[in-house]
């Protein structure tokens, strides 16, 4: 296939995303909520750039300036070590984007394989992966993630892994319940006729036709797991200090709080906002792209 | 039907023995070595050895899978490495506040979140509608234990209504003899008698309550609102309002018991929410229950500990699951 032709084949997709971006936007509530998603990523990715002293976030401390009210220099007040929290909470959000990208990422990667594998072979494979599922399912959700964080010793990487080990069986139940079905279409039967390999199969064929709830499924995510990334860190179980993330911002606060409003409350807005936009744009999603809710 | 209910119980017994089985090598992937904590940070290497052996560390993997299993049949969890304490001990000492806790909050989810769900989805893309979908989706994208800290700034700090934290004020506890029954605080003071500890124990609750009830509210609310959606165009609720039977009574009685079953499944859900939650929220509240308890142990690597709590919510949760499942099934129209 050259490029033109490859082009050709993406034009419909790119129409049909088109439609839905403007179907997206239709609604008041998730047009704000995508305008403020996109923004949180420019943030993500400028600040770091912009804020020379990004870098020296931790060691821009300046103990005759500890704990000042927000004022026009300090916007949102300084912390315990003089150091402005607006700079921090801004360069947060790169850490909490990130990761919870990543910790989806890697969920996606272990439940997209092993559901498409339950789904096209069925019997007893299917079985064994989906009660593997129900009892990663059989533990409350948090709950895994902080036995897991808590036993791996706390750091952010090992709250991404304990996230993703008890996410994936999520993303294993969708892309079983669409393999089942895809599995039974022409050009599976056709694929399967002239002799492809199931692995050729469950890759080219399978996973690719079940991208959009997966995509609906993982955005609605990408909020909790931002959440569950900063009630971890509150916990002492993801990043650990000195560095600027809001999860463990509000922790450190616990201590100054009383006589410093400002010290938890932004960094706790930062993380509902966040949160917040991406669970309005994912309910959006859903119901454009659900037919039930679909309007013509 | 009691074929179904059987082979629920069964998947429920899999996933329980899947979750011990998961707990218990999760805690063997720990890195820090066990029997230098139970011997505190000063031990010499000979007591380290000893405590090892004391613990049965030594020994396979698999001869300690089988001696976890056999003291987990005699209701053994094993001892706490900081308090040297059975765990199970501590856990039921712990385990009434939360219980409590998680009483209280679930009953807010009902009385508040169904009555909102059902009059937002009867009066659909109104003003009371709008606000109930903003008010769902945002305590779902509240960080809890932030609004904990917001809650004690607002009612303690700034208008010195409600106590700060604990379950008890210190001057009660020295004026009175704290009652022991069942554990439960309200229930003890009511059965003593004793309005004024029960009025102090209601008003260190109010804030931990509200704050892990904001979750549930809006997770029942959305719930409610979704089933009687659907419930509410279906011909026998218009044959029953053409009737001209009253606004009241078709919503709350035919239209919501339709909705029961729905309804049972997110109150279980939202009860194995709301157990997690207390985890992020009690220590802020320095309230006496297992998620104080959990978070002491998370930071000193408490690992029986933390097994042992993870066990007990797991298992809580499958029940509770399991439970919803088979009401759900005794339902006759589902009845196969």
């Amino acid at each position: 296939m050259n490029q033109s032709q490859f082009l050709k084949t993406l034009k419909p997709k790119f129409k049909e995303f088109k439609v839905s971006l403007y179907l997206l936007k239709r609604n008041r509530l998730t047009k704000i909520a995508y305008y403020g998603v996109i923004l949180l990523m420019l943030i993500a990715i400028i600040v770091p750039i912009l804020l020379p002293s990004s870098k020296h976030v931790n060691q821009d401390t300046h103990p005759e300036d500890k704990l000042l009210e927000p004022s026009l220099q300090h916007p949102f007040g300084t912390d315990e070590l003089g150091r402005d929290i607006l700079k921090r909470v801004l360069i947060g959000t790169k850490i909490s984007l990130k990761t919870a990208l990543i910790a989806v990422g890697t969920a996606l990667l272990i439940g997209v394989p092993l559901g498409a594998i339950a789904g096209f072979f069925g019997g007893i494979i299917d079985e064994i992966i989906m009660r593997f599922t129900d009892i990663f399912l059989g533990f409350p959700p948090l709950l895994l993630a902080i036995a897991i964080a808590s036993f791996l010793g706390p750091s952010l990487k090992n709250a991404m892994l304990a996230i993703a080990v008890s996410w994936w069986p999520w993303y294993a139940r969708i892309i079983r319940g669409q393999a089942v079905t895809i599995k039974e279409r022409q050009f599976v039967k056709a694929a399967k006729a002239i002799g492809a390999p199931s692995s050729k199969i469950i890759f080219k064929h399978i996973i690719p036709n079940c991208v959009a709830p997966l995509i609906v499924q993982a955005s609605m995510d990408i909020g909790s797991v931002i959440l569950t990334i900063a009630s971890l860190s509150f916990l002492g179980l993801g990043a650990q200090a000195p560095a600027p993330e809001w999860g463990l911002m509000v922790s450190t606060s616990r201590n100054y709080f009383l006589n410093a409003w400002w010290y938890s409350i932004f960094p706790g807005l930062a993380i509902f906002f966040t949160v917040l936009a991406f669970n309005l744009l994912g309910d959006g999603l859903r119901e454009i792209l659900d037919p039930k809710t679909r309007k013509n | 039907m009691k074929s179904y209910i059987l082979k629920r119980i069964l998947l429920g017994l899999l996933v329980l023995s899947g979750v011990i089985v998961i707990t218990f090598f999760l805690a063997r992937i720990m890195p820090s070595n066990p029997a230098a904590q139970w011997v505190g940070p000063r031990a010499t290497q000979e007591q380290i050895d000893k405590a090892t052996i004391e613990l049965g560390l030594d020994k396979p993997l698999h001869v300690q899978f089988g001696k976890y299993i056999t003291s987990l049949f005699k209701g053994d969890l094993g001892v706490s490495l900081r308090s040297k304490q059975p765990i199970i001990k501590e856990l039921k000492a712990y385990l009434p506040p939360t219980i409590e806790l998680v009483i209280l909050s679930t009953f807010m989810a009902v009385i508040i979140g169904v009555p909102l769900g059902l009059n937002s989805a009867n009066k659909k893309d109104q003003v009371l509608d709008h606000f109930c979908r903003f008010f769902s989706v945002g305590s779902v994208s509240l960080p809890i234990f932030w609004v904990a800290l917001f809650l004690q700034l607002i009612f303690f700090r700034w208008l010195g209504a409600l106590p700060i934290g604990g379950q008890l004020d210190t001057k009660i506890r020295l004026l009175y003899e704290i009652p022991h029954h069942t554990g439960f605080m309200l229930i003890d003071s009511l059965l003593d008698g004793n309005l004024i500890i029960f009025k102090d124990a209601f008003r260190h609750m109010i804030l931990p309550a509200v704050t892990i009830a904001l979750y549930p509210i809006g997770l029942v609310a959305r719930m409610t609102r979704s089933a009687l959606l659907e419930i509410l165009s279906e011909d026998y609720i218009k044959a029953a309002r053409s009737y001209g039977l009253k606004e009241r009574l078709v919503l709350w009685k035919y239209a919501l018991k339709n909705s029961l079953g729905t309804t049972i499944t997110v109150l279980a859900l939202s009860i194995g929410y709301t157990l997690v939650n207390t985890f992020l929220v009690e220590a802020i509240f320095s309230w006496p229950g297992i998620g104080s308890y959990i978070a002491t142990a998370v930071m000193s690597l408490d690992y029986p500990a933390i097994m042992g709590v993870t066990l007990f919510s797991a298992c809580s949760y499958i029940l509770l699951n399991l439970i919803a499942d088979i009401i759900i099934a005794l339902d006759p129209r589902v009845r196969v």
